[in-house]
């Protein structure tokens, strides 16, 4: 389990003090796939880093499977750090030894016996599918591949937490998805817990079973993925889960009013809501945006209509009754 | 000068030379410079990585004091004219090999001028290792000592062996200048000849076999380094 309480980090910079994190409170379970998303400048990378001690928190307390991190001596720490092992954005492979070498190096640095270390490296690197890159360097690898080989280095000193610092965000969309069902695969056959830092909804909805929603170094926002995605409340969850922004629509006509619908993991695939709404109550409904996302094959997400204000109340009426949706009145004066 | 460069007496006496004398000199000059280089790895190689390491952000925090203390000392050492530099350790040249004069004793000024420089070199490599993955080794749990040898310092091999590519014939330039002080080599062949006894021919074969030994050096030094290097292929 990871608990991160109170946790706050300042810098000094040359413009003065910057608050990076700001009374963070996470509690992280064994064994989850947890997301930590926010837009660059969040605090992410920072947040992560507070985690293993490659950054200090300024106060506030970190505990890493009941051991807190910020009390910890230097060789004790380095000792932890053996269970906490992290990938990177940019791979971070020493680029002047072989792919194996370097799933060896953490093994070589734990003074593993040369001989054990490399047996156990051969075997990683067979897990992470490059089993003839062994002899290969970084530099004449794939981002993709250079990114199974940290995952192989990182798991060679069996950790208990794999921490994830943009480990996608410099591949293509297809490996990506191999990198992260990758990930997925380690954290199901062995139990690992994962931190998944991004900013990108799409990696978090594809692999992440809890999410924290970071913003200007607060966590405004946390909890099933599921559920944070289908009822964003902070203004920071809405603008992740409608990037191009929900509010960009018509100005409201009058006699207009404004209902949004929200889609809280419904199969509406097989009743077309709208087109129901037309044909058999007669409420001609006026689309006026619309984000729906698909997570685990059920539709989350919202819609904002407007229908004649005669027939809103017809129309409340009509949604109450549908499924796995909710429905609410947008104020005039939100718009 | 140029006219009676070759007459059939210069001519004669340059064939001379260069039979007799040249290829001793150029042993001489070789083996000091070689040894002088190692010499100065020796010292300046650890210097250069606690520039790198014992910085504040470094791996391997040192009390400002003494940071600042190393690069007083490196400065000033950089800034004395080797010339002068020859002079000024006497004493510690007479400690060390006993006397003042001939091609051992110029190994001394020569190590002493150029560990300073080798040390810059140095810091210069270490600091283009790329910091994230130091940050990567941190991350598992890595000692200062294992950042310094086992990433740090083979992360840059390439570089470090084209700086001391650099630092072989910088000091090669230095050997010759130490013909003023007895230093054996090429150098004291074109001082003696040239410069003493007008002999312009002998000196300038001495000179274009310096230019040879510096080309060679350098071709071999860049070929080791791009070889060297796992990031180019």
């Amino acid at each position: 389990m990871i608990e991160l309480s109170h946790l706050n980090k300042t810098f000094q910079t040359a413009d003065g003090v910057v608050d990076a994190l700001k009374d963070i409170n996470l509690t992280i379970a064994d064994g989850d796939v947890f997301g930590i998303i926010g837009m660059s400048g969040a605090g992410k990378s920072t947040l992560v880093r507070c985690i293993n001690m490659l950054e200090r928190p300024t106060s506030g307390t970190v505990k890493v499977g009941g051991d807190d991190m910020t009390t910890l001596s230097p060789a004790a720490l380095r000792e932890k750090r053996r269970s906490i092992t992290m990938i990177f954005q940019q791979f971070n492979l020493l680029m002047q030894r072989t792919c194996l070498k370097n799933v060896c190096f953490p093994m070589e640095l734990g003074g593993m016996p040369k001989k054990d270390a490399r047996k156990k490296a051969k075997e990683l690197l067979e897990l992470v599918g490059l089993p003839d890159k062994a002899q290969s360097y970084p530099a004449q690898l794939s981002g993709g591949q250079q990114q199974r080989v940290a995952i192989a280095r990182a798991l060679a000193t069996n950790p208990q937490v794999l921490l994830c610092d943009e480990a996608t965000s410099a591949l293509d969309p297809k490996t990506t998805h191999s990198i992260l069902e990758l990930i997925r695969d380690i954290n199901q056959k062995l139990g690992i817990t994962v931190v998944v830092i991004t900013h990108q909804m799409s990696v978090v909805e594809e692999i992440c079973s809890h999410v924290a929603i970071l913003d200007e170094g607060r966590v405004v926002e946390q909890g099933d993925v599921a559920q944070v995605f289908a009822h964003p409340q902070s203004d920071a969850a809405k603008r992740l889960v409608f990037p191009n922004g929900e509010e960009t629509v018509l100005p409201p006509q009058q006699n207009e009013a404004r209902l949004r619908i929200l889609f809280n993991g419904s199969a509406t695939a097989d009743k077309p809501l709208i087109a129901t709404m037309a044909a058999e109550h007669g409420i001609l409904a006026n689309i006026l945006g619309a984000s729906t996302r698909a997570f685990h094959e059920q539709a989350f997400g919202e819609m904002l209509i407007g229908v004649p204000r005669g027939q809103k109340q017809q129309t409340l009426d009509f949604l109450s009754t549908v499924p796995g949706i909710a429905v609410e009145e947008v104020a005039e004066d939100a718009e | 000068m140029l006219n009676n460069l070759f007459t059939p007496e210069t001519l004669q006496e340059a064939w001379t030379v260069l039979k007799t004398q040249i290829p001793l000199a150029i042993w001489e000059t070789v083996y000091v410079t070689v040894l002088s280089t190692a010499f100065a790895i020796v010292l300046g190689l650890p210097l250069g990585v606690l520039l790198v390491a014992g910085e504040k952000n470094g791996v391997l925090p040192l009390p400002k004091g003494l940071m600042h203390a190393l690069n007083v000392i490196i400065n000033l050492l950089r800034s004395i004219p080797f010339l002068i530099l020859m002079i000024m350790v006497f004493p510690l040249t007479r400690l060390i090999v006993g006397t003042t004069v001939g091609t051992v004793a110029s190994i001394v000024p020569l190590v002493i001028a150029a560990f300073p420089f080798v040390a810059r070199l140095v810091e210069g490599s270490l600091r283009e290792v790329n910091p994230n993955i130091i940050e990567a080794a941190q991350s598992m749990g890595a000692t200062p000592m294992q950042i310094i040898c086992k990433v740090m310092i083979p992360e840059s091999v390439p570089s470090l062996i084209s700086n001391a590519t650099i630092a072989i014939t910088t000091i090669l330039g230095y050997s010759a200048m130490s013909g003023i002080i007895g230093g054996g080599g090429l150098g004291k062949i074109a001082i003696n000849y040239g410069y003493y006894r007008y002999k312009f021919l002998v000196m300038l074969i001495a000179v274009i076999l310096l230019i040879l030994l510096v080309q060679i050096f350098q071709s071999v030094g860049t070929k080791i380094a791009i070889r060297s290097d796992k990031r180019l292929k």
